[in-house]
């Protein structure tokens, strides 16, 4: 079996962005001196976010990033919802830029989360996700494992052959 | 896992003779693409003879061809662009007996992941780093810290290459670990081991960060700015 890799991610479809999730728990309040490093670093990791190569949207309220959504019952869970045009530039953005210092780090800030907690999956370009439709992608990878409709960096599934019926619009 | 005796071989035995080898360690050291002019030059052999070579080289799958423009000029009137040699991606194996330690690193990384025990990794790695360092201490001749860290570097397989004060380096030595979902672990872990290297050197006045470019590893060695 081939070692999933950059190179070997599959090419987003003509028509088709990836939408991206992921949701962690943070080990105290978010305005604890433990988590001072994380929050200050959410602004230019965000503004580095919006001038990578291949970013499209992302999830945030005035405040600038998307600390104060509460996707869950628990108030510690915060979550990071955005598209991306392709698998290549959100990898390149994660994992090959200053974003990868912080996730080096992240368990100063977030608990070990027992199964999944990052869902990708491709939608039609130029539609964003609500926030109950990425939960419920992550909800249906924790159940059933990776597939063409909730799919992970190491278990990617190439775009559908049409892209699927948009289930929002941006505002 | 595949191991296929007659494939691993092929590779390695074109690097056989000292000429093959010399010409080959020319073009990794460059750390970009060269002329067989350039490489004839450097190895002190005619040209011709350094472009049987380097061909045999490509032909292993060693180094691959690229073209592009060795001189100033652009546009119409330059000239063809030259046939330039670059160290090929592809990686090359021979062990005897048959070892699979990058499966063993992906299937450990995988379960420290898993397990949250990021810190733990990152301690080991900084202890086994400083030891390390240690050890090489002593054969180390430059006086200048990044020098030395740089021959350090050089000798555990990281290519550094030193640009105005700081040092890239131009090989991870993980790659293939560190292409996976488990990168950030395997680049703290790198991160911690050579920091510890650093510190077992003496060389307190190195600062060694993360700093992710595509196709080199992830950490920057400079000297630390004068507070």
């Amino acid at each position: 079996m081939a070692v999933v890799s950059r190179a070997a991610l599959p090419v987003a479809g003509l028509g088709c962005h990836l939408a991206q999730l992921n949701v962690g728990r943070l080990q105290a309040p978010i305005d604890s001196p433990l988590i001072a490093d994380f929050v200050a670093w959410l602004q230019p990791i965000n503004a580095l976010a919006d001038a990578s190569p291949g970013f499209v949207w992302r999830l945030q309220t005035e405040a600038g990033d998307a600390t104060a959504v509460r996707a869950f019952n628990d108030e510690r869970v915060i979550i990071n919802l955005s598209v991306w045009e392709s698998l290549e530039a959100l990898w390149d953005f994660v994992y090959v830029s200053r974003h990868l210092d912080a996730l080096r780090r992240r368990r100063e800030w977030f608990d070990r989360m027992a199964g999944a907690y990052a869902a990708l999956w491709w939608l039609p370009a130029g539609t964003v996700p609500t926030v109950e439709e990425a939960v419920r992608r992550l909800s249906l990878l924790q159940r059933e494992g990776p597939g063409p409709e909730a799919f992970t960096f190491k278990a990617p599934f190439p775009p559908a052959s049409r892209p699927r019926q948009a289930t929002s619009y941006p505002s | 896992m595949a191991f296929d005796l007659a494939d691993q071989v092929a590779g390695v035995a074109t690097l056989a003779g000292p000429l093959r080898r010399q010409l080959y360690v020319y073009v990794v050291e460059q750390g970009r693409p060269v002329s067989r002019a350039a490489a004839a030059a450097a190895v002190g052999v005619p040209r011709t003879v350094a472009a049987f070579h380097l061909d045999r080289l490509v032909g292993a799958g060693l180094l691959e061809v690229a073209y592009g423009r060795t001189g100033v000029r652009r546009g119409p009137g330059a000239g063809r662009p030259a046939k330039l040699y670059r160290r090929a991606a592809r990686e090359h194996r021979l062990s005897l007996p048959p070892r699979a330690y990058e499966l063993a690193a992906r299937l450990l990384a995988q379960a420290v992941d898993r397990a949250g025990a990021d810190r733990v990794l990152y301690e080991v790695a900084e202890q086994d780093g400083a030891l390390a360092g240690r050890r090489l201490k002593p054969s180390l001749d430059a006086a200048d810290p990044l020098e030395r860290a740089a021959a350090v570097l050089a000798r555990c397989g990281y290519e550094p290459a030193e640009q105005e004060g700081r040092l890239r380096l131009c090989n991870c030595p993980f790659h293939e670990v560190s292409q996976s979902p488990e990168r950030p672990l395997v680049c703290g872990m790198n991160l911690a081991w050579l920091t510890g290297v650093l510190r077992a050197l003496g060389a307190t006045d190195l600062e060694v960060r993360l700093d992710p470019q595509p196709g080199s590893c992830c950490v920057a060695i400079s000297k630390s700015k004068i507070h």
